[in-house]
């Protein structure tokens, strides 16, 4: 058994907290950013159509315009937590994944900027720039999260640095996070998304588009179920516990539900589907890690356990106090701003583009 | 170049980027609030256009800060993983503080107060970007106590069973006494630069309504004179302040103060020289206009003070430091040309845009306007020179604490990454320094084609039980 502190456990639950609480919800940031070029496509080259698949992009957007960016503040607070409660984690990972966090930073910095200038002039070309980087940098940092999600739990080349006591360093590079299993989470997690966003898009707007984000998303769904399920038992196969195996089977059953309720157009629980086949799949990611915060490839002893990584019983107490106290009051206002947005939008509620040129 | 040299590089340059467009976020928020505030509580659509054209300007700004800020958050486990872990027991703390009590509500009511319009009701409304300022606010204290305990390590004790230091005393790390002084300065600067930003943009439109006789020359004085209040207030906060950090920094950082004067030998009365011409190696420089004891009395409360040389600390240092591994260093002194020269240069556009204010205000007192060719230039100015001082202020702050990453604990040497190869932070570096440069043309061009048509006649707002359902939305992507 593990030397691990109640503390150290529950700051390992709370970790995993953050990552379900930011990739349930900027999940469907990315899906729908993933999701722009292709129910916003213009069906033919006519004026009135581009008209129309410009004005179904804009209600696209506008149903993650008002929360995207507290979304994105899930990943800053796990980073911040993971930080504060596991140091030598925060380090070995973030230098180890060097290059892997660099290009997900530049995903993350074009799609941010995508959103917040594409409706700032009234140009097609600087629409159109803009929404490749929306699009773009969407599929890159859903694409590189499941990459370097799936690397954490699967296990890399890490080892005690001989040269300084206490610290564990990444022997590899870029390439060594591109191995088969990750590769195939990164895919996988891009499935997902487009399958959470166009379930999203499906409960978040009212005609035409609601029902082609349904029609597309349930087969986006059985895509990732196939991938899923294949990438889990790869995991599972490996570093497999009973935590593991219960939250692969009530992701794989809640995706499965939220794709028949899709296909009898219940779109409020499609969309708890896919956010619950995302939450549990996190649950079972973290259930496959622990005791470790990175498992190495190189063999057990090697590996950096969560109690080698972890910080004082101090730093984790006053943590929990913050936790404890803010979380709440976190959720609280999120949710109601979910509420206060809660309206369907269709494109008659979209004004006309700023006058800027 | 290794990869150290090339890590601080990279830090430097994407902080400094960082932080020019803070300062705006911080004060801005603040000052939208204030003429939002204005228009609820006396009903005049002035101040609604300002309201808005200004929170435009705002969230084109916004943009920057919030993406530049999540490379922030990456880079200390990125490029400096011993400095991560060696401190992160004690330094991750305030960061995790900082995104869970800051940034969400940063984010999460600003997006309320842009789309939320018609959806709230008014006062609501009003109440979410005073949050959205609290926010930044919160956001500032944090990061700040971070980079306080890098200036002056409190409240932590070193364990040698796990090699590090932990964390002893929580609460002296958020009432560190540099950052007691830091935060102030820091937080009245940020109100300097938005004021010197609304009065500079004001001022441009104030002339161009006095000149062509148009409408909306009232509305325009009362911008230039809200934003030269707030920035002259505030000038006179971060004189004070910037006055009581000379003296903490004397004590805790003294290489420092004698970094900033470039003062090679101990003295008491020491002066502080306005310029200096030649070299700062303490043989060629020939001083111009000295003041006599200044820099006594801006050390240590006194004209005849005391303070030390960089001849004597690099002595004392050597001696107590020069053996432990982490602390070791061929030399104690930091780049001395950089810390004289943006200390001046930090002041001086202090200076500079507080005289501008005062010009500001009292031409526009009573009926006053602006018309002469001058106002063109100081209406480019005030928005830009507190900003540099932002940046000098903490190039100064930064370098002057080199050699060091966390004062008298550990060299920034032995704080880089483990691993990193200089290849990667080259790559990184290299595409975050384009990127950052591609943004920063495409934003100025932005508010440039936003600062032209001025703060243009709005619809009233409408309540939200006033709202069709199927009305447009009054903002929308
Ligand atoms: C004195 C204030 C101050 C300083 C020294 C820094 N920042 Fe900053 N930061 C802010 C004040 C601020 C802000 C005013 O709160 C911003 C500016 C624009 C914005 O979106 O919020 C922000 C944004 C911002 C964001 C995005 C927040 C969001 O998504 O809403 C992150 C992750 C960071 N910062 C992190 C950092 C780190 C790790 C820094 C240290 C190197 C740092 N900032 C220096
Ligand atoms: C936002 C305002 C800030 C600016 C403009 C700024 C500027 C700089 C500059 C210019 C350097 C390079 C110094 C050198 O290498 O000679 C530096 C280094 C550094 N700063 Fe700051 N800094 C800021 C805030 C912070 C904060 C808030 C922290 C910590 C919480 C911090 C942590 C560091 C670290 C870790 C280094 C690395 C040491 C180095 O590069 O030499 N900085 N900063
Ligand atoms: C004449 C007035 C000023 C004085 C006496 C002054 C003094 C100081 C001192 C002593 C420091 C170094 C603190 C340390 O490293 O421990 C500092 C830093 C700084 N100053 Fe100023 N300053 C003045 C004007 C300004 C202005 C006008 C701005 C910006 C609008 C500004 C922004 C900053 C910033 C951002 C820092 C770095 C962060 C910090 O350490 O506080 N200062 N100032």
């Amino acid at each position: 058994m593990t030397d691990l502190s109640a503390l150290q456990l529950v700051w390992f639950i709370l970790i995993a907290v953050l990552w379900i609480g930011y990739l349930t919800l900027e999940g469907f940031d990315f899906g729908v950013g993933m999701l722009l070029p292709i129910l916003g496509r213009a069906k033919t080259t006519d004026p009135t159509d581009i008209a129309d698949a410009e004005r179904r992009k804009r209600v696209m957007l506008n149903t993650i315009g008002p929360v995207w960016d507290g979304n994105e503040v899930w990943v800053l607070t796990a980073g911040g937590a993971t930080f504060a409660a596991f140091p030598q984690w925060y380090a070995t990972l973030f230098s180890g994944f060097y290059l892997a966090l660099a290009l997900i930073l530049v995903a993350l910095i074009l799609r941010g900027m995508g959103l917040d200038y594409r409706h700032k002039v009234n140009d097609d070309t600087w629409r159109k720039r803009w929404d490749l980087a929306i699009t773009g940098g969407s599929f890159l940092a859903a694409l590189l999260w499941g990459v370097g999600l799936t690397n954490i739990v699967y296990g890399t080349p890490i080892k005690p640095n001989p040269a300084v006591a206490g610290d564990y360093i990444f022997d590899g590079t870029l390439l060594t996070l591109l191995g088969p299993v990750p590769v195939l989470g990164g895919l996988t997690f891009v499935a997902l998304f487009l399958t959470h966003g166009a379930f999203f898009i499906a409960l978040k707007t009212d005609g035409p588009i609601r029902h082609d984000a349904r029609a597309l998303g349930i087969r986006a769904g059985l895509v990732s179920a196939v991938l899923a399920v294949a990438l889990l038992l790869l995991i599972g196969l490996k570093h497999g516990s009973l935590v593991f195996w219960i939250g692969t089977a009530v992701a794989a059953i809640a995706l499965l539900a939220g794709i028949a309720m899709a296909a009898k157009a219940r779109e409020g629980w499609a969309f708890i589907g896919t956010f619950a086949a995302i939450a549990f799949a996190v649950v079972a990611y973290f259930g496959a890690l622990f005791p470790n915060a990175m498992p190495s490839t190189f063999g057990d002893a090697d590996s950096l356990t969560l109690a080698a990584a972890s910080s004082t019983p101090t730093t984790l107490t006053i943590m929990t106090w913050a936790a404890a106290i803010f979380t709440p009051i976190v959720l609280v206002y999120t949710g109601w701003t979910y509420w206060v947005f809660r309206k369907r939008l269709a494109v008659h509620h979209i004004p006309e583009p700023v006058a800027i040129h | 170049m290794n990869a150290l040299d090339l890590a601080r590089w990279q830090f430097a340059i994407t902080t400094v980027y960082h932080f020019l467009f803070v300062p705006i976020t911080i004060g801005l928020t603040a000052l939208i609030a204030v003429m939002q505030t204005f228009w609820h509580r006396g009903g005049d659509e002035r101040w609604l256009r300002l309201t808005k054209f200004f929170g435009k300007l705002f969230m084109i700004n916004f943009a920057l800060g919030l993406v530049t800020g999540i490379v922030q958050e990456f880079q200390f486990g990125m490029n400096w993983s011993l400095y991560s872990r060696f401190v992160g027991d004690i330094f991750g703390a305030p960061l995790a503080f900082e995104a869970l009590l800051a940034f969400f509500l940063e984010s999460t009511f600003l997006g309320l107060w842009i789309f939320g319009w018609d959806r709230l009701p008014k006062r609501i409304h009003l109440a979410s970007i005073w949050l959205v300022h609290l926010g930044t606010v919160f956001s500032a204290f944090f990061i700040l106590a971070a980079n306080s305990f890098m200036q002056n390590p409190v409240g932590y004790t070193f364990n040698p069973k796990t090699n590090r230091a932990e964390l002893s005393d929580f609460l002296a790390v958020l009432t560190n006494e540099v950052q007691l002084v830091t935060f102030p300065h820091v937080l009245m600067g940020a109100y300097m630069t938005a004021g010197g930003f609304l009065m500079g943009i004001a001022l441009y439109h104030l002339r161009r309504q006095a000149l062509d006789h148009g409408p909306d020359v009232s509305m325009y004085r009362k911008a230039v004179r809200l934003g030269a209040i707030v920035s002259l207030a505030a000038s006179l906060g971060v004189i004070v302040s910037g006055d009581i950090q000379g003296k903490v920094m004397t004590t805790y950082q003294p290489m420092k103060m004698a970094a900033a004067e470039a003062l090679y030998e101990t003295r008491s009365n020491a002066p502080f020289s306005v310029l200096t011409i030649g070299g700062l190696d303490g043989a060629s420089a020939r001083p111009v206009i000295e003041v006599p004891g200044l820099l006594s009395f801006l050390g240590t409360g006194s004209f005849g003070g005391e303070i030390k040389g960089i001849n004597d600390l690099q002595a004392a240092y050597a001696g107590k430091y020069g053996s432990a591994e982490l602390t070791q260093s061929a030399s104690y002194v930091p780049t001395i040309w950089l810390t004289y020269w943006n200390f001046r240069l930090m002041m001086g556009a202090g200076f500079v845009t507080m005289f501008f204010a005062a010009l500001a205000l009292w031409k526009t007192r009573g009926d006053g306007v602006v018309t002469g060719g001058m106002w063109k230039h100081i209406a480019i100015w005030t928005p830009l020179l507190p900003v540099f001082a932002n940046s000098f202020g903490w190039i100064f702050t930064e370098v002057g604490r080199q050699p060091w990453i966390v004062n008298g604990m550990m060299t920034t040497a032995s704080g880089v990454s483990s691993t990193v190869g200089a290849s990667s932070v080259l790559i990184s570096m290299v595409i975050f320094t384009l990127l950052y440069g591609a943004l920063a043309v495409v934003e100025v061009k932005l508010l440039l084609r936003y600062i032209k048509p001025g703060a243009v006649p709005v619809a009233a707002p409408i309540e939200p039980a006033d709202r069709k359902d199927d009305a447009p939305l009054v903002f929308a992507y």
